[in-house]
């Protein structure tokens, strides 16, 4: 394998919504118009493209991408954007081993109705992630095939993760056995 | 039993209960028959009734003095299977729990397991019980603690944690590390390499039954470790590759230890291939067992040495180069098959590149300074603080507030041990992380374990979790 070669490669305007001028990237953009592109270049590290999708586009959007080569699911995980609007975002990681190039994709969710459809249909290895996301954020996703706690215990109230929910003023559960199924 | 305790809701008890064969009332004082899942406590009369769920989602143990009635009908107390039904048709299937308390499950991993016979027929990963909300407490660290939280995610791979959390947090400070940093952090994350997979080597050998191997494996990882000990202090948890650099400089005299460990594991590693490559027993247990497909790996996010062992030539060190690992010659082994005996193979080889990486690091050492010299980010030299205000300011606001890492979201992915670690950072631009998300490989791995297990035996399942080296700290945070 040779060195990294993309950032040299891909040359655009920092920040704009400008579409990004990786091929498979420009076809992706080219397709999806509602799309917005960015891009982070960090003195120290990999190019990073970055495209910000609205939640209705996101299957579509990702059937595209996988077909286009992002063959890697890798990541996705939920940020509480809290005071901000929207208030959540998904944040999708893929990968095409084959570009070698990776893509982020930005899904605002508002805090009012946190509900995302789900992507288990276009990337099986998503199932956890969801399952994590639902758990600690409290986003749901839609046509999830079984959207159910995945690291907390079944009846754990609350969302962790979550910037409202504090530490230290909860208090401890496990105390004993009130509730029980 | 009419005395409901008043914190069971009335709904949730019935009146009357047909129970299975079996004892129908829980033993009266030392007269009784001795129940399942009842713990007798030594010297006295009356046994505690402690019964221990195993129902998912009802995960508490009951208080003591529980009525076990209650106790029973909410799923708590189990009576014995077989007793309810002493003889099951041929073609049943039953569900089985494997864990979460089990040696082979490497941590606390619990796996549902729908038989047939031996057969299994489904699985169903259930992970949670390390969970400890790293990612939550990372939100309330600086960055320069944020070091001491990552690395006890992965605590067989700590340094990659460490570095990860570095890189990622460099890339919003924009900072670029210094060469002889970078080097350093390449001889520790690549010895680090070996150890993780020496630990897992022996770990494997164990669980299909290459008992010697275990020995042998911790043997030769204990000196790496002792290694690690000398540089930073701690055999785990070093928190030694900090934001901005390392803690501290090599100490003197580490270029004749990491010779005498160059010279010593390719030994060890020798004898591990003696001991395991054509072994019959060995080979039985782990060839053709476990596969998984190249497209099951991009699907299910498995990197690392499973995918690799599928036949996936794909190492982040030569994809996305990081820490200046582009500068050292090395290769990436791939396996063909996917399967348990691959990824042996692959991990084997590994250790030899990682060694080689090892051995051009301690040729090539650079000079220089061990840490950014900005003095926002990295604590001033020690003799400037006697001289200059400025510094000593600096020292305190950096130990007390921490350095402030401009807005932004990046994400960072090294190459751990057990495939792709990746850190997604958000910062608002605070002193702390706004958000740390871990993407770690030891969590895609144990999703993808149906994949690899379903319509194998149960005998094959210990061979292909281990074969995966899932870490659950790293699991579930």
């Amino acid at each position: 394998m040779t060195d990294e070669v993309h950032a040299d490669e891909v040359h655009t305007d920092e920040g704009s919504s400008a579409a990004p001028g990786h091929p498979t990237l420009r076809a992706l953009a080219e397709a999806f118009p509602s799309v917005g592109w960015e891009e982070f270049r960090p003195p120290a590290g990999p190019y990073q493209p970055i495209a910000h999708v609205d939640r209705g586009d996101l299957v579509a959007f990702l059937t595209a991408a996988r077909d286009a080569g992002f063959e890697t699911f890798v990541d996705l995980c939920g940020v509480d954007h809290l005071g901000r609007r929207p208030r959540f975002e998904v944040v999708i990681g893929i990968l095409s081993i084959r570009d070698r190039l990776r893509l982020r994709i930005r899904v605002p969710v508002p805090g009012d109705d946190p509900v995302v459809p789900t992507i288990t249909g276009v990337y099986a290895g998503a199932n956890f992630y969801e399952r994590e996301t639902w758990d600690l954020f409290g986003i749901e996703f839609e046509g999830h095939p079984d959207l159910a706690r995945l690291l907390l215990p079944d009846d754990w109230e609350g969302h962790p993760l979550r910037k409202d929910y504090g530490v230290g003023s909860v208090p401890v559960q496990f105390k004993a056995a009130h509730r029980v199924r | 039993m009419s005395d409901t305790p008043d914190y069971v809701e009335g709904d949730l008890v019935a009146p009357t209960l047909e129970r299975p064969e079996g004892p129908a009332e829980p033993p009266d004082g030392a007269e009784g028959t001795r129940r399942l899942h009842e713990l007798w406590v030594a010297g006295t009369e009356e046994p505690r009734w402690l019964a221990a769920a195993t129902d998912e989602g009802a995960q508490e143990i009951l208080p003591a003095d529980v009525d076990p009635e209650v106790a029973y009908e909410a799923g708590a107390a189990v009576v014995d299977d077989y007793v309810a039904e002493p003889e099951p048709a041929p073609d049943e299937r039953q569900i089985i729990n494997l864990g979460p308390q089990h040696p082979s499950t490497h941590g606390v991993l619990r796996l549902q397991l729908e038989l047939e016979g031996e057969t299994i027929r489904r699985v169903k990963p259930i992970i949670g019980y390390l969970h400890t909300g790293m990612e939550k407490t990372a939100e309330t660290l600086t960055y320069l603690q944020g070091g001491t939280n990552v690395t006890r995610m992965d605590y067989l791979s700590p340094f990659h944690n460490e570095l990860c959390f570095s890189l990622v947090t460099e890339q919003l400070l924009g900072v670029e590390v210094p060469p002889r940093a970078q080097a350093i952090r390449v001889l520790m994350t690549e010895l680090n390499r070996v150890a993780s997979h020496l630990i897992w080597v022996a770990t494997q050998g164990m669980d299909v039954g290459a008992l010697s191997m275990m020995l042998y494996g911790w043997r030769e990882r204990e000196r790496i470790l002792a290694f690690f000990e000398k540089v930073t202090g701690l055999r785990m948890n070093h928190n030694y590759i900090r934001p901005g650099g390392v803690a501290a400089d090599l100490p003197d005299g580490w270029e004749e230890d990491v010779e005498e460990l160059l010279e010593r594991l390719p030994e060890g590693i020798a004898e591990y291939h003696e001991l395991l490559d054509e072994n019959p027993i060995f080979l039985d247990r782990t060839v053709g067992v476990g596969v998984i497909t190249p497209a099951e790996c991009h699907a299910y996010g498995i990197t690392g040495p499973i995918a690799r062992a599928s036949g996936i030539a794909w190492d982040l060190r030569k994809a996305f180069p990081y820490s200046g690992i582009d500068r050292y010659d090395f290769d990436v082994p791939t396996g063909r098959h996917g399967d348990v005996y691959d990824r042996y193979l692959v991990r084997m080889a590994e250790m030899d590149e990682s060694l080689k990486i090892v051995r051009q690091v301690l040729e090539t050492m650079p000079a220089g300074d061990y840490r950014v010299d900005d003095a926002k980010v990295t604590p001033p030299p020690r003799k400037r603080i006697d001289e200059s205000m400025e510094a000593l300011i600096h020292h305190f606001k950096l130990f007390t507030e921490g350095f402030k890492v401009p807005p932004g979201e990046a994400y960072q992915a090294v190459e751990s041990p057990r495939g792709e670690l990746g850190m997604y950072l958000v910062s608002h631009g605070g002193s702390k992380p706004w958000r740390l998300h871990v993407r770690t490989p030891s969590f895609a791995a144990v999703q993808a374990l149906p994949v690899m297990l379903t319509d194998s035996l149960v005998a094959d399942l210990i061979a292909t979790l281990a074969s995966t080296d899932p870490v659950l700290g790293d699991v579930d945070r």
